[in-house]
């Protein structure tokens, strides 16, 4: 092991975001899919951001919606401790 | 004026026994029906926990209409649900063609899991 250090290369391994419904297609969101709706939630039932999904503007608005009706028919929560 | 499609979801109270509820919800159906609206599904999601009490009830049973129908009607028939002390909650959602050809897919079971057990298992 030699006392210089190692070029990191970072650039090659960050994969780049994506969004997943233009990806593959998906036109509409289930807001009775409560289960796939938690994989956009923190854990306290937040909403996360699309900085952090990576969802094109036209799906976080959709996510954001669903998930907003699904609290209000108690399938999620408002407030939570340890969602997930 | 022209039909649209809408999805509705409610929640009857978990107090009552099943044949109350059933009589609960197919008077809702009436209610569509006599308002000329075409159900086209009636799906029973069962009976769930909810992620929050509502009315002190920790529980409740979950059912969905689909169903064309004119605009006018709904406000009449939301009126309906609201006045009824059995339902803790509904939601009238308007459906566009995405959300149509959605629940047509996933009526028919395209990519629900129970199926896939149901079949690996068979």
């Amino acid at each position: 092991m030699s006392l210089q250090n190692e070029p990191i290369n970072r650039k090659q391994e960050r994969t780049k975001k994506y969004c997943r419904f233009t990806k593959y297609g998906v036109k509409y969101i289930d807001f009775k899919d409560s289960e796939f709706l938690l994989k956009f939630l923190n854990e306290q039932g937040k909403i996360l951001p699309r900085r952090l999904t990576g969802n094109s503007q036209k799906f976080q608005k959709k996510i954001a919606t669903s998930v907003k009706r699904a609290r209000q028919l108690a399938l999620l929560p408002y407030v939570a401790d340890g969602l997930k | 004026m022209a039909l649209k499609h809408y999805e509705v979801v409610f929640i009857v109270t978990p107090v009552l026994s099943d044949s109350e509820t059933t009589e609960a919800i197919a008077k809702f159906e009436n209610h569509l029906k006599e308002a000329s609206a075409d159900v086209y599904s009636s799906e029973d999601m069962g009976l769930r926990k909810l992620a929050y009490p509502i009315d002190k009830k920790s529980t409740g049973h979950y059912h969905l209409f689909e169903f064309k129908a004119d605009p006018s009607i709904i406000a009449r028939f939301e009126l309906e649900l609201k006045r009824d002390e059995n339902i803790l909650r509904f939601l009238t959602v308007s459906l566009d063609k995405h959300g149509v050809a959605f629940n047509e897919r996933r009526r028919n079971g395209e990519w629900s899991k129970k199926s896939e057990t149901e079949e690996k298992s068979a």
